[in-house]
C-alpha cells in the first residue's frame, strides 16, 4: 500500500522490492541522534549529546525485538525516532520498505504511515489527558482517522476495552480514577485504536507495581499473537525483557554491543556488558542470598564526548589497551562462525537499494574484541 | 475478568448513590470543585454580592427610577425619597446614574478581559508550543509591552484615538495580555512534553487538536484565576481612566466619571452623596472579585487533596 508511494519518493534510489516475507517489518540503518549543546557568551552550539550514534537493526514481522540498557543509553530515543516524534540527524528508517526519514517532509503520507506506528509509554499516569474521559481519549483519533464512524466508533471502544481487559462500564470515567494498571490498559488500547502493525512499548511496566508488570506483559503478548503485532519492546531489566522478545539487543551509550536471538543472549551472553546486566537480575531465591555478584562499578560515560575505543573500556573489567584505542566491529559468535551475517549486512547497506540478508536463526553478535575469551558466562 | 469483578465490588460499595450506575459513582469535576470553593465563606458571599450587582446592573434600564440623562429634579440636592441618592450639579438622578454606570464599568471591564485572554491565550499556546524563534520573538515583545508605564501608554492611545468606551475597552485588552500570555506558556512548555500529548501527535492528530483540545483545557484553571484579576484591574484602570477624564465620556456614566466631580473640594465636603456611592461600588465590586479569585485559585488547584 506504501510501496508505490515510496517509490515516488525516493526518486533514483529505488528501493529494491523484495518479497513480503523476506523483508523486516522495520529496518534500522545507521541511525544517529545528536543533541546540539548551547553554550558560550553568545549562544552557539559547543558539542553534541550523542545520544544514538549509528545503530542498525530490523524487526521481522510479527516478532519482538527487545532493546535494554540503562538509563541514557539511547533506547528510548531510538523508540521515538520510530515513530516521528524526533527527527533522526542522520540515518534510515525503513518501515515495510519504505523510508520514513523521507516520509517525514511529506505530511499527508506520513499520516497514513503514522496509524501505523504507534507507541505505549512508560509513565501510565501522564499518558492520558486529565481532563478527558476515557470514551473521548479512545474516539477522537479514531474518528479523525475514519477508522470508525459516529455510529460504529462506541461499538470499536468497547471491543478494544473487551481485549485489554478492562470491564464495558469503565468509558464514562476520568483517568484519575484508575490504578496504574488499568490506566496502562487504556494506554495499550488507545495504541490499538488505530490499528497498528508496530508498536513501540517504551518500558511498559517499569512504573507498575510488580504483581501487575506480569499481567501487563501476558497481555501484551496474548495480543501481539492474536493481531500478528510486531513490537520493539524497550526497557532497562533483562528479566522482562527476555520474556517477552524474539530478539534482543543491548545497548551501551548510543551503540548496540550485543545483537541476537533473545535465548541465546540470555542464556550464552558475551559480551562483558550484557554479562553484567544478567548479573544484575535479582534472583527470587532465599538460597542465592548470599552469592557475590559481580556488579558494574561507576556510572555510564558522557555521551557528550564518549570514551575512545570501546565505549565500555572505562568499566569493562577485560579490558586491555587494545580496548582503548580500537572501535569494536560488531562479530558473529557462536557456532555459526563464518557467516559473517552483520559485517555483511553493514556492507550491503552502503550500497543504495541492495536488501539485507534475511536474519538466520542462531544470529548473535557482539562488539567485543575479546569476547573470545570470555565467550561463555562463567557458572558461579 | 478477575479484574472486571474487583473492579464491580469496588465501585458497589464506595459510590455515593449505591443505586445508581457504577460509572457516575464518584463526583465529577465541576462538582468538586463547587464543593471547595463553598468552602471558603468570604468568596461565597462575594459572588452573592457580585451577583446582585450584575444583575441590578443588566435590569438597569427596568429598575432606573428615572433616565441617566434627564434632567429629572432640582441641582445637586441630598437624598430624599424621591430620589434615594439625591441629584448631581445638573439634577441627574444618582441612582439611575449609578446603576448604568456599574453596567458601563462591567462591560468594560469584562470585555477588556475578553479581548486581553483571548491574546494572551493565543500568543502564549504559540510561543510555549513552537519554542525557538516564535517564543523568542513573542516573549520579548510580551517583555516590552510589560515594561510599558502602560497608565502612560493608556492616556496616550485614549488621546490619539478619541476617548469612549469601546476604544477603553480595545485599548485596556491590548495592554492587560502580557500576563496571560506568560502564565499560558509556561504552563504550555511542561503540558507539550507530558505523553498524552506526544500520544497525540503519535496519532497523528492535526495541531488544532493537539493546541485546543488537549492542552488548553488543562490551563484553564490558572487563566481563569488570573482572569480575575486582570477583571478587577481593568475594573480600575477604567475608574481611573474615566476620573481623569480620558475614559467613558458624559453624558454617558461610568464609575469613574462619576468621581469625576469629586475633584472640586466644595463636592468632596458639602456633597459627599455624589461620590461615596461610585466610589464604595468599585471598592466592593473590586473586592469581590478578588475574593472569587482567591477561591477558585484553591478550588481548581489539583493539589489540595480533598
Amino acid at each position: 500500500m506504501y510501496r508505490g508511494a515510496s517509490e515516488s519518493g525516493t526518486g533514483g534510489k529505488g528501493i529494491v522490492i523484495v518479497e513480503k516475507e523476506n523483508i523486516p517489518l522495520i529496518r534500522v540503518e545507521d541511525l544517529k541522534k545528536y543533541y546540539p549543546v548551547k553554550g558560550g557568551i553568545i549562544t552557539h552550539t559547543t558539542g553534541y549529546v550523542k545520544a544514538v550514534d549509528g545503530v542498525s537493526f530490523s524487526v521481522m514481522r510479527g516478532q519482538t525485538l527487545g532493546l535494554v540498557g540503562e538509563s541514557g543509553c539511547g533506547k528510548s530515543t531510538i523508540g521515538r525516532q520510530l515513530v516521528g516524534l524526533e527527527i533522526p540527524t542522520e540515518g534510515k528508517i525503513y518501515y515495510d520498505g519504505v523510508d520514513l526519514t523521507l516520509l517525514q517532509k511529506d505530511r499527508k503520507q506520513m499520516r497514513e504511515v503514522r496509524t501505523k506506528l504507534q507507541m505505549i509509554f512508560q509513565d501510565p499516569y501522564s499518558s492520558l489527558n486529565p481532563r478527558k474521559h476515557i470514551y473521548e481519549i479512545l474516539a477522537q483519533p479514531m474518528l479523525y482517522h475514519r477508522i470508525a464512524s459516529k455510529d460504529t466508533v462506541e461499538k470499536e471502544i468497547l471491543r478494544l476495552l473487551d481485549m485489554v481487559g478492562l470491564p464495558r462500564t469503565v468509558l464514562g470515567r476520568y483517568p484519575h480514577e484508575f490504578s496504574g494498571g488499568q490506566r496502562q490498559r487504556i494506554g495499550i488500547a488507545r495504541a490499538l485504536s488505530l490499528n497498528p502493525e508496530f508498536i513501540v512499548c517504551d518500558e511498559p511496566v517499569s512504573a507498575l507495581d510488580v504483581s501487575i508488570q506480569a499481567q501487563i506483559l501476558n497481555l501484551l503478548k496474548e495480543l501481539q499473537k492474536e493481531l500478528g503485532l510486531t513490537l520493539l519492546f524497550v526497557g532497562h531489566g533483562l528479566g522482562a525483557v527476555n520474556y517477552v522478545s524474539d530478539q534482543i539487543a543491548v545497548m551501551y551509550l548510543g551503540k548496540i554491543v550485543e545483537y541476537g536471538e533473545a535465548r541465546e543472549i540470555f542464556n550464552h551472553p558475551v559480551h562483558p556488558y550484557t554479562q553484567a546486566l544478567l548479573e544484575a537480575v535479582p534472583i527470587p531465591d532465599p538460597r542465592e542470598k548470599g552469592r557475590e555478584r559481580s556488579l558494574l562499578q561507576g556510572e555510564i560515560g558522557s555521551s557528550t564526548c564518549p570514551p575512545e575505543g570501546c565505549r565500555f573500556h572505562p568499566r569493562c573489567p577485560y579490558a586491555t589497551k587494545q580496548c582503548r584505542q580500537v572501535v569494536p566491529e560488531m562479530q558473529e559468535i557462536g557456532q555459526t562462525v563464518g557467516s559473517n551475517v552483520v559485517q555483511a549486512a553493514a556492507l550491503d547497506s552502503s550500497k543504495a537499494g541492495v536488501r539485507t540478508r534475511t536474519i538466520q536463526q542462531s544470529m548473535h553478535l557482539a562488539a567485543c574484541p575479546v569476547a573470545g575469551f570470555h565467550g561463555v558466562r562463567q557458572e558461579p | 475478568m478477575m479484574l472486571r469483578e474487583i473492579d464491580r465490588k469496588f465501585h458497589e460499595k464506595s459510590g455515593p448513590g449505591r443505586g445508581q450506575k457504577p460509572d457516575i459513582g464518584s463526583e465529577s469535576y465541576l462538582q468538586t470543585v463547587s464543593r471547595r470553593f463553598k468552602r471558603h465563606h468570604l468568596a461565597a458571599v462575594s459572588l452573592i454580592v457580585l451577583a446582585v450587582i450584575v444583575g441590578a446592573a443588566i435590569l438597569a434600564p427596568f429598575i432606573a427610577p428615572y433616565d441617566p440623562n434627564d434632567i429629572a429634579g432640582p441641582f445637586a440636592q441630598g437624598p430624599s425619597k424621591e430620589f434615594w441618592l439625591g441629584t448631581d450639579q445638573i439634577g441627574r438622578d444618582v441612582l439611575s446614574r449609578l446603576l448604568y454606570a456599574t453596567r458601563v464599568s462591567l462591560l468594560v471591564g469584562v470585555m477588556a478581559t475578553l479581548i486581553s485572554t483571548v491574546i494572551g491565550v493565543l500568543l502564549g499556546l504559540v510561543a510555549g508550543y513552537f519554542g525557538g524563534i516564535a517564543d523568542m520573538i513573542i516573549m520579548r515583545f510580551t517583555d516590552m509591552v510589560m515594561s510599558f508605564p502602560y497608565i502612560l501608554l493608556v492616556l496616550v492611545a485614549a488621546a490619539v484615538f478619541k476617548p469612549g468606551m469601546w476604544n477603553i475597552i480595545w485599548i485596556l485588552g491590548f495592554v492587560d495580555w502580557p500576563g496571560i500570555a506568560r502564565l499560558v506558556r509556561g504552563n504550555v512548555l511542561n503540558l507539550r512534553e507530558t505523553n498524552f500529548v506526544k500520544s497525540n501527535i503519535v496519532a497523528g492528530m492535526p495541531l488544532r487538536h493537539i493546541l485546543f483540545s488537549e492542552i488548553l483545557p488543562n490551563t484553564v484553571a490558572p487563566i481563569l484565576v488570573y482572569a480575575t484579576s486582570v477583571l478587577a484591574l481593568s475594573i480600575l484602570d477604567e475608574a481611573a481612566l474615566s476620573f481623569l477624564g480620558q475614559g467613558v465620556q458624559p453624558p454617558a456614566s461610568s464609575l469613574g466619571n462619576m468621581l469625576n466631580g469629586a475633584q472640586s473640594l466644595t463636592v468632596l465636603t458639602t456633597q459627599p452623596w455624589l461620590w461615596i456611592p461610585p466610589g464604595l461600588l468599585i471598592v466592593v465590586v473590586v473586592m469581590a472579585i478578588n475574593f472569587i479569585g482567591d477561591a477558585l485559585r484553591d478550588a481548581l488547584d489539583p493539589n489540595s487533596g480533598r
